[in-house]
Parts: C-alpha cells; structure tokens; sequence
C-alpha cells in the first residue's frame, strides 16, 4: 500500500499510524507529535487503528521555533 | 481608579506571569532557547507547527516543558482559513493547548494578515473551543469583529514581522485599545526595548517579540532589555505621562529670583 507522507510517497505494511511513526521516526508514540488524514486531525487514541487507505494524504507536525 | 502597576496579565481568565510574550524563531540554537527565557521571563511561548521529519526538533519541546512556560502555538505561514484552522487542530492535539495565535497571511511579501480569512478562522476556532488570539491589522473596526468573534485578545502589528520599525502608527494602536474590552498585545515589529515601552505607553497590555530578540546580537541581554522596556512602558502608562504642551513650562519657581 502507497500513502503520501508529508509529501513524499511512502510504501507501509502495517494500516496503523503508529506503524507510520514507527517507520519514519522511529517511535509510535511521540511525544509533541499530531497526525492529520486527508485534512483531519486524527487523534492519538486512534493512532493504533487500521484505519490507512491506499492514496491517503498524511501530514505529521512536531512544534518548532517559530514566532 | 487606574490599574495597579503590578496587576498581572489576564487573558481568558488565565493570570499570566508578565507581560512579555516571546516568539522562538530565529534563535541560532536551541541550546539559546533556556537562557532567553530566563532573561525574558515570558507570559507565553510561541513555536509552529511544522512537518516533522525526524525528532530531533523535538528537543525544542523538551526544553520550553522544562521551562515550564506556557505554551503558544502558532499558525505561521497559513494563507487560508481553511490551512489555519487545520494548523491550530494539529497544536492542539501535538501539545495539549487550546491556545492558539492565530495567523492568516495575506502576502507573502509584506507578511501583513488576510483579515477577511482571519475573522473566518477565528470564528471556526472559537466554536471549537480554542482560545484565540489573532495577529491583526492596526485597525480598530477589524479589532471590534474579531472580539465580536469571541477572540480573548487582539494582536494588531505595530509595523511588518521582522521589520524592527517598531510602532509606525501609535494613534491606531491606542485606537485599537480604545476599541476593545479584552487585552490587546502588540504583535510584529518591535525591534528594540524602547519600541516595547512605547506599545505599553500606548495601552497595550503586553508586546510580542520574537526577532527583535532572536536575531540581536545578543539574544539573552536583548530579552531582558524587552522585560525591563514592557515593565517601564506599563509603569509610565499606569502612572499617566504629562500632557504635551507647545511651549515650555519652567519647572523652577519664577519667584524670588536674584536680580
């Protein structure tokens, strides 16, 4: 299955967000870390779920400096 | 009946530690981010929310939770209602705040807000429960709406971010406070301590700085000279400044002189 990730197209195995993270950086659990699907803030009680479809758009946004 | 010079900053009923707020960008280091808020002693913390790539970044949370600050995530760069708000979701559920300094740009190059997607965003975000604090024009009407809105502050730009022109404009600022019941904090252009007094000279109820003191020199010496020059500006305005007058006016009693 092929998924855009923050604007990069990404092969995933496993359906779940926490298996993304897990992928790209390297935990399924981070801390100061939100993750939206197709424009929708999904939350982290879902973040287990198998809820990734072929083709979603997923963006994942930490906090940086910034005024 | 004036308000005492050391009554604390409140915003949406929340009582604030000062009345400095402090933008992150631009710090050369992270390892800068723990002395300036030292020196700054600031209200709020702003940070973005960008795509994270590695967590590495996440050593910046790491240090402002340390802190123990307040966090204020923002919506920078967002050039719609529709980006703005999906931002604003994104702190919410990455940092567990509600608050949100709400930013709609309108050009790219003067940085200066889109106000018809700002008071959009706004009331999309005070629906949903957030504590909205937009970054505005100096325009008092503009003010007037997004308090209408439900925004718990104002933030009106005394000159374009990062321009460091300080206030270009005080009768729209002091316009924008006589407009509004909720705090208004001067936003975008202050590039040194004297155009921080001014803003609270002016009424303001707290200034954001974010490269005034993040790109000075010396950000940890700049971030106290902010402190002290909101402090001084929000003493001289509590303590209410003569009026200016055309002509002089001695000071020293004209009688008794010796002829």
């Amino acid at each position: 299955m092929t998924i855009t990730c923050n604007g990069e197209s990404v092969r995933i195995a496993a359906r779940t967000i926490a298996a993304l993270l897990q992928q790209r950086l390297g935990a399924a659990q981070p801390d100061g870390v939100a993750v939206a699907v197709n424009g929708e803030v999904v939350p982290r009680s879902v973040w287990s779920a198998p809820l990734l479809c072929d083709g979603d758009v997923v963006d994942v946004v930490t906090a940086v400096q910034g005024g | 009946m004036p308000d005492h010079p050391v009554t604390a900053l409140s915003i949406a009923g929340v009582e604030l530690p000062s009345r400095l707020l402090l933008g992150t960008g631009g710090l050369p280091r992270v390892s800068l981010v723990g002395p300036v808020l030292a020196a700054a002693e600031p209200a709020l913390v702003t940070v973005s929310m960008r795509r994270a790539s590695s967590l590495a970044d996440g050593s910046l949370l790491s240090v402002l939770r340390e802190a123990e600050v307040r966090l204020l995530p923002n919506t920078a760069g967002c050039l719609s209602a529709r980006e703005a708000v999906l931002t604003a979701e994104l702190a919410r559920e990455a940092l567990g705040t509600d608050w949100v300094k709400l930013e709609v740009i309108g050009d790219e190059a003067s940085l200066l807000p889109d106000v018809v997607e700002l008071l959009d965003a706004a009331e999309q975000l005070v629906r949903g429960g957030f504590i909205v604090l937009p970054y505005t024009t100096d325009d008092p009407v503009i003010a007037r709406r997004l308090v209408d809105a439900g925004c718990a502050a104002v933030m009106p730009l005394g000159s374009p971010i990062g321009s460091g022109l300080g206030v270009l404009n005080p009768y729209a600022i002091a316009a924008v406070r006589a407009a509004v019941e909720v705090p208004v904090v001067l936003d975008a252009g202050v590039g040194t301590a004297s155009d921080a007094a001014l803003a609270m000279e002016l009424g303001c109820d707290a200034v954001l700085a974010a490269t005034a003191v993040t790109r000075a020199d010396d950000p940890v010496t700049m971030a106290r000279a902010l402190r002290l020059g909101v402090e001084a500006g929000r003493l001289a305005h509590t303590a209410g400044r003569i009026p200016r007058s055309e002509v002089a006016r001695a000071s020293s009693p004209m009688t008794g002189r010796v002829s």
